[in-house]
């Protein structure tokens, strides 16, 4: 089978990568969008704290001899109490400014974050292999589809769901939704806002956490692994528009398979795809492909 | 206090003519000189028009690398090669601003990071940037056929004059009915519109005037020092020059030269900051630490923003009257 003078196995493999890379990029610039959603805050941060959940699992097995399994749970809560430390004693105080101090003050936070850990575990690749269920691969008839790859896809698409579900169909979503709206009103309702603010960013931060631990065995744990990944999930912000949690998932998926077409084409154009698609969704449509014009 | 400016940049001036002479590593004045270029130019598109460019490192990288190229593989002589860098700045200014300023904000510093990040990967990609090693061995060459800038102070000189001329060309700007028209743009768009300016294409020339400074800068640099590499186009360099700005003082002139100073100054000796902490408590940490510029950068960035949003000179401005419209910088 020849589809493009292109095996259909390497097409499909391809596929299925871009579609985990877009697995990453729809938790990413989900977490994003609920940041921004009720703080305003690009948090630049997005990126060092993924690393951080991959770091800290690595961390929890070879140092703590945690398996996988426990710190897909304990590494998103710490990401999350670390999450909020950042907005108690750094965000807070920057609320009523311009909103490109939140970037600057999260770019601060990164950087420190990526100073540290690089001083601590160096800047080259710490090894992790898939939880023993997950090894191997499941044989298709015209491919070899490696389970840990599968399991990413699942995990994040239902966790982005959820997070969906929770937004826009529950109460709690209601009031969160209503305090972007006017989080004056919404605090004489008796709702305390503060509290949701700071839960929210902790919440957002750690689904970067979660897509950590998920991307631990796929990437090269390593300090600098959410370096240029928070750039790609940037663009895929821009692209989406900011407006839409459904339009954050489905953009980040989007582009994570377009960019796994892209390596079977022309390899080369791979890691630029996402910005040419940028340059263009924002000649034809300023506002993002789901964003509302402001 | 006009006459007090005077004597202030004259002093600075003369302080730059004396300094090799007095013993200043000519090589690190060039380099502070080159940055503190970079830094004022991407200080006339944040201070005064109010927008923050997170690309600006692809205006500095790409000229650095096309000089670089033109002057080693075509062999071009040194002043056209600055002059091919700073209309590949212009250039490339145009195009990111003109997509960019679709959008304002948030949106906008994210766009021209996304696009600065192209231009990276096409750095490391193409050949003749000389991928992960960068470009090297660029020759300086003779300016005019006359001056051999093989030699460090000829080349000193020249890199001044150049620095001072583009100095005083942001000056004039900033001062400049444009200049005033971008100000009025930055603190309400809205009316500057109905006052029948366009506003789209005020802050365009700005961006490509901001981006085309920051080329002459690159390839200055690229000329100083012979290479051209991978950090120049790095989203860090971007942040970096955000960085000596802020901490210099947006919207003030003379800022981004004493933040770009201080930053590089800072980068230079946090080495051995880092072993004297070491040596003083006996943890190997702060040795690591010293070495790792981006913690440092990342503590100031945060040190900035929660405490000191106005920099040393906004500081020393708001003592003389009350800073309008910085905090909306």
């Amino acid at each position: 089978m020849q589809l493009f003078d292109i095996p259909a196995s390497v097409l499909l493999s391809q596929l299925l990568l871009g579609l985990v890379n877009g697995s990453f990029y729809a938790i990413l610039s989900l977490g994003l969008a609920v940041i921004f959603g009720l703080l305003h805050v690009i948090n630049f941060a997005h990126g060092a704290l993924f690393m951080l959940g991959a770091v800290l699992t690595w961390v929890g097995l070879n140092q703590f001899g945690i398996n996988y399994w426990a710190m897909l749970v304990i590494a998103p809560l710490l990401v999350g109490v670390f999450g909020v430390a950042i907005e108690r004693l750094l965000l807070r105080w920057i609320y009523k400014l311009d909103h490109l101090y939140g970037m600057l003050l999260t770019l601060g936070v990164t950087l420190v974050l990526e100073g540290v850990l690089r001083a601590i575990y160096g800047a080259s690749g710490l090894p992790y292999s898939p939880p023993p269920a997950l090894q191997g691969a499941t044989q298709l008839g015209f491919m070899f589809l490696p389970n840990y790859r599968i399991w990413v896809v699942v995990a994040s698409l239902a966790v982005c769901f959820g997070t969906w579900f929770l937004i826009e169909r529950t109460r709690l979503g209601a009031y969160l939704r209503a305090g972007t709206e006017n989080p004056r009103l919404v605090e004489a309702f008796g709702v305390n806002v503060p509290l949701m603010v700071m839960l929210t960013y902790a919440f957002g931060v750690a689904l970067a956490g979660f897509a950590g631990v998920l991307a631990a065995p796929v990437m090269q744990v390593s300090p600098l692994m959410g370096q240029n990944l928070i750039i790609v999930v940037f663009a895929v912000v821009v692209i989406g528009g900011m407006g839409s949690i459904m339009g954050s998932i489905l953009t980040g998926l989007g582009l994570g398979v377009l960019e796994g077409l892209t390596k079977v084409v022309y390899p080369e154009a791979s890691a630029t795809v996402v910005f040419v698609v940028m340059v263009v969704v924002l000649l034809l449509r300023p506002a993002g492909l789901f964003g509302k014009e402001r | 206090m006009k006459r007090l400016h005077r004597w202030g940049y004259g002093l600075v001036l003369v302080g730059l003519l004396v300094a090799p002479l007095l013993g200043a590593y000519p090589v690190f004045v060039m380099k502070v000189l080159c940055f503190a270029l970079f830094a004022s130019a991407f200080n006339l598109l944040l201070g005064y028009a109010g927008l923050l460019s997170f690309g600006h490192a692809a205006f500095l990288g790409g000229s650095a690398y096309l000089a670089g190229h033109a002057m080693k593989a075509w062999g071009w002589p040194p002043e056209v090669g600055l002059i091919a860098g700073t209309a590949a700045g212009a250039l490339l200014g145009w195009v990111f601003g003109a997509i960019a300023i679709r959008r304002q904000g948030i949106y906008f510093s994210m766009i021209t990071l996304a696009l600065a990040q192209l231009v990276y990967f096409i750095a490391v990609q193409t050949p003749a940037t000389g991928g992960e090693d960068g470009l090297q061995g660029v020759p300086r060459g003779t300016l005019f056929g006359l001056i051999d800038l093989r030699n460090d102070l000829n080349m000193y000189y020249v890199t001044v004059a150049i620095v001072v001329a583009a100095y005083l060309l942001i000056m004039r700007t900033t001062t400049s009915p444009f200049g005033q028209v971008l100000k009025g743009v930055r603190e309400n768009e809205a009316r500057a519109t109905s006052l029948g300016y366009d506003a789209n294409r005020v802050k365009l020339t700005a961006f490509v005037l901001s981006a085309a400074l920051s080329g002459l800068a690159g390839s200055l640099k690229t000329l100083v020092l012979g290479f051209a590499t991978l950090t120049d186009v790095h989203w860090l360099t971007s942040g970096q020059v955000i960085l000596m700005t802020m901490i210099g003082g947006v919207g003030t002139l003379f800022g981004p030269v004493v933040g770009s100073t201080l930053v590089l100054l800072l980068e230079g000796k946090l080495g051995q900051f880092g072993s004297l902490l070491t040596q003083l408590s006996g943890w190997e940490g702060f040795t690591a630490l010293g070495q790792s510029v981006t913690t440092a950068m990342g503590v100031m960035f945060i040190f900035c923003v929660l405490a000191f949003r106005r920099g040393i000179m906004g500081l020393r401005a708001g003592k003389r009257r009350p800073a309008a419209g910085q905090d909306g910088a």
